[in-house]
């Protein structure tokens, strides 16, 4: 019988990133790593732009609330769409006029420390470890979430921005339905917003904290005292078992929700509805 | 009938070596079986350790083509016809012999959990317990101890923390104890400061290699860890706590006796086997 010679007791190899998976473990990584770059690249691009963030009726998620708006810019929201107003004067010029600066760091805080994606970026960024079963690529001075990561504890904080987001969200779908001057209708606009809301709604209530504080927290959840709490954590768990597709969809909707709001506001697109 | 070619890993605690294999393989075999051909007709001192072959003891974990599995319900079938199959024993565990590790660490790990304290019984003498409420604690109890999802855990199999991290088998059975409305055992502060809750960082590998597809990760680690959220780190809430006076243990009992036993030499830390 032929025999190897390996080193390493059991025969397991060691290294960064060694294995004995023989399969493409590699694809899942790198397939999060450039999705997850590109969703990056975009929505940063996107959010320095300051423009062209709105096509009346529809307003940008990446842009939405509205605390200040500049008129100047072309396709910007109407002042009675800024919640503050016009753009204050005490604004440093070395910033750009951008209103998606004063909100994403909400949104992007909801989705860093979110239970998925940790999974998703410690895999395919830190290589801790990069697969299951491949060796992790940094060295022994692991300490988890115990150390530097200690802020992902903060993560029901972000999910309380979350919903407060899902409610404007919710109220820029419903207003998509209405322009001024013209009344009530419908465009492609207002679909693709109201599917945002949907998608990212989806994301929100599969959350791992939302459903600990609507009810997993507890211990008794059925019989007498806590009948609706375990409906509403079934309801959250029903959405926790495809977080993973929601966070996925929910991220890749908004930026094409953006991509459309945008185009329309450059008229490079005409939007279909029932206003024109 | 089909030859097929098996490496499998032979030796001891002291070295080993890959030896090659050629074997003649018939319809529905699992590798087990294979194993099985292999002791009777090349090398009747192969080691394995199996019981059930059904999958329901968890005897028989070991690692195939680099991925932890039970070889009693890995089918030759799922592999490719002409691939070589590589049989290894768990990483994360020392090598007794060939296939066969010591698992006893795991062991020791169960009895630092402190034990189920019952509630005082209700009016009537009744323990009661609604269906839902046991339906969410029955998920870990499927549990069959294959320590798959140990072997797997990159904190215990790759970095060498078992000092530091119980490991997901042994949080999801804190989870079933803690979730259990007729435990009176408060579990948050050993889980935080004795268990390593905090070392998980939810790769979700062990939910990925569970044989039983026990939900590890969702349905037990992460609200271990959101617990320890409301104890220790959200700030509402301990504010909320101190104002109505209800206070909540945060530091751990006592050490217990079985800590000595966590020193398991791992199997790169054996003398001459690097």
């Amino acid at each position: 019988m032929a025999t190897t010679h390996l080193p390493v007791l059991g025969g397991h190899p060691q290294g960064a990133a060694s294995t004995c998976r023989q399969d493409a473990w590699y694809a899942g990584p790198l397939a999060t790593l450039l999705f997850l770059c590109t969703a990056l690249a975009y929505m940063t691009w996107a959010a320095l732009q300051g423009n062209h963030y709105y096509a009346d009726p529809y307003l940008s998620p990446l842009y939405s609330p509205v605390i200040f708006t500049d008129l100047s810019a072309a396709g910007a929201a109407p002042s009675w769409h800024a919640w503050v107003g016009n753009w204050p004067a005490w604004w440093p010029a070395a910033l750009p006029l951008s209103p998606a600066l004063l909100i994403l760091p909400f949104p992007a805080s909801f989705r860093f420390t979110c239970y998925y994606y940790r999974k998703a970026y410690y895999r395919s960024f830190s290589g801790s470890p990069p697969s299951c079963w491949v060796s992790p690529v940094s060295g022994r001075n692991y300490k988890g979430e115990t150390s530097l990561l200690l802020f992902q504890n903060l993560h029901r904080y972000a999910m309380y921005f979350a919903v407060i987001f899902l409610a404007i969200l919710f109220y820029d779908a419903a207003v998509s339905f209405y322009r001024r001057g013209e009344g009530f209708g419908i465009g492609v606009g207002s679909i693709v917003l109201t599917i945002n809301f949907l998608f990212l709604s989806s994301y929100t209530f599969g959350c791992h904290s939302f459903r600990h504080m609507i009810g997993g927290g507890a211990d008794v959840m059925a019989g007498k005292s806590g009948t609706f709490r375990h409906l509403r954590w079934k309801f959250s768990t029903w959405f926790n078992r495809r977080h993973m597709a929601a966070a996925w969809i929910s991220l890749a909707w908004v930026s094409l929700t953006d991509v459309y709001v945008r185009l329309v506001s450059m008229g490079a697109i005409n939007d279909l509805n029932s206003w024109n | 009938m089909a030859n097929r070619h098996f490496r499998v890993w032979r030796g001891d605690h002291s070295g080993g070596d890959f030896k090659d294999y050629n074997v003649e393989v018939s319809e529905g075999m699992v590798v087990l079986d294979v194993l099985h051909k292999i002791q009777a007709e090349h090398a009747g001192d192969l080691a394995i350790r199996w019981n059930c072959k059904a999958g329901k003891c968890g005897s028989c974990s070991m690692e195939i083509n680099g991925r932890p599995r039970l070889g009693c319900m890995t089918r030759m079938n799922s592999f490719d016809p002409t691939a070589t199959i590589t049989v290894q024993p768990m990483k994360a565990f020392p090598v007794v012999r060939d296939l066969v590790t010591d698992v006893s660490w795991n062991y020791a790990q169960n009895k630092r959990i402190a034990p189920f304290k019952p509630k005082a019984p209700e009016a009537d003498g009744s323990h009661r317990m609604y269906q839902d409420d046991v339906d969410r604690v029955q998920e870990f109890r499927k549990c069959i101890e294959c320590f798959m999802c140990q072997d797997t855990c990159h904190i215990l199999r790759d970095r060498g923390k078992q000092s530091e991290f119980i490991g997901p088998r042994f949080m999801i059975r804190v989870a079933g104890l803690e979730m259990n409305p007729l435990d009176d055992d408060d579990r948050v502060p050993e889980l935080r400061h004795e268990f390593g809750s905090g070392m998980c960082n939810i790769t979700r590998c062990c939910t990925e290699v569970c044989p039983e597809g026990i939900n590890i990760t969702d349905n037990g680690i992460i609200p271990m860890k959101e617990r320890v959220v409301d104890r220790y780190f959200d700030p509402v809430l301990i504010a909320a706590r101190a104002l109505l006076g209800r206070k909540k243990r945060t530091k751990p009992k006592g050490t217990h006796e079985v800590q000595e036993v966590l020193e398991v030499p791992r199997p790169h830390e054996v003398p001459g086997t690097q």
